[in-house]
């Protein structure tokens, strides 16, 4: 998806520079929420204010959302089949090794310091690991996180 | 199955979309906190197949999302969750655009993501781990698992593919 929405904004209708294509997602990874979807959002609003903003809310979740209900229905109306169980179960071994694969790549950017592995690890325990509520674990983290990086750059 | 509450799953997921730095993904492991072990409303199975369906549809990664509102509650969690991921964000990212359109490399900004980036990926290898153990059962789940991980890192497949193997796979008796 990524890849599409840099081909068609950067190459082809030229919206953006390469180097303001960057440092929109990177500010769209900031925010809550979906990256792309976000990246889409600062887009329409840039180009034509609220009316793009929902013309990109609308363009990502319209036909989506239709789709994954209608598959929604197939799954209820099917998933007792044996065939579709070893289907999905294939499935989702697989879509589980993608989102590993994902956040193996993240985190081959990190810095070779031990203080940012450490949030990585104390992250992945509290919530992975323990199974404690997010808001608890993100309320303690992203403050320290925050502090430590900003301490560490001067 | 309890009956579902969709307000509560509403807020429960608004609170999530708000938290949700660095992708949808590291807000995985509460979502299936919530409905699958507080709640009951679906089981692990389903949260899992849900996840694995919507990687497999056009769009957004996010949209599994929307098919566990459907899992929980049909039309009305569908909507409920759906609203919960777009409202939240929207509002963030219009706010900030307004805010910081001149100065995007700002010292604090950086700070920022640089803070954040570790932990959202310790939350994303959550995701990750959550899934993992309510998906595979014995070793053949995991070497599929283990195979897809080897071919993302080593090469540019279409995950699409990766994803239809698995089903093949699958299908074929081997998980």
């Amino acid at each position: 998806m990524l890849f599409w929405a840099r081909y068609v904004l950067v190459e082809r209708r030229r919206w953006f520079t390469e180097r303001e294509f960057v440092e929109t997602l990177a500010m769209g990874q900031l925010l809550p929420g979906p990256n792309i979807f976000n990246l889409g959002l600062m887009i329409g609003y840039r180009h034509a204010g609220f009316a793009g903003a929902f013309a990109a809310i609308a363009g990502f979740m319209g036909w989506p959302f239709l789709i994954v209900i209608g598959i929604g229905m197939l799954y209820a109306r099917y998933e007792h089949l044996p065939l579709v169980q070893q289907a999905l179960s294939g499935m989702s071994a697989a879509a589980v090794g993608l989102l590993i694969a994902n956040g193996l790549k993240m985190a081959s950017v990190l810095p070779r310091r031990w203080r940012p592995w450490l949030f990585t690890a104390l992250a992945f325990i509290g919530v992975g690991a323990l199974r404690w509520p997010l808001i608890g674990v993100l309320g303690v983290l992203a403050p320290f996180g925050v502090a430590a990086a900003w301490w560490e750059k001067r | 199955m309890d009956r579902p509450d969709v307000p509560a799953l509403f807020l429960h997921f608004l609170m999530l979309s708000a938290m949700a730095v660095g992708g949808t993904q590291t807000v995985m492991p509460d979502m299936y906190r919530y409905v699958v072990d507080v709640q009951h409303w679906i089981t692990s199975k389903q949260f899992a197949d849900a996840y694995a369906l919507a990687q497999a549809a056009p769009g957004p990664n996010v949209m599994y999302v929307t098919l566990i509102g459907w899992q929980v509650a049909g039309w009305s969690g569908a909507i409920a969750t759906t609203l919960a991921l777009v409202i939240p964000s929207t509002a963030f990212t219009l706010l900030f655009t307004r805010l910081t359109a001149r100065n995007p490399g700002a010292p604090f900004g950086r700070a920022l993501r640089r803070g954040l980036a570790p932990v959202a990926i310790g939350l994303t290898l959550a995701s990750a781990w959550v899934l993992v153990r309510s998906v595979n059962h014995d070793w053949h789940g995991y070497l599929i698992t283990l195979l897809t991980v080897a071919i993302v890192l080593r090469t540019r497949t279409n995950p699409l593919w990766l994803i239809a193997a698995g089903a093949t796979a699958g299908m074929a008796g081997l998980v």
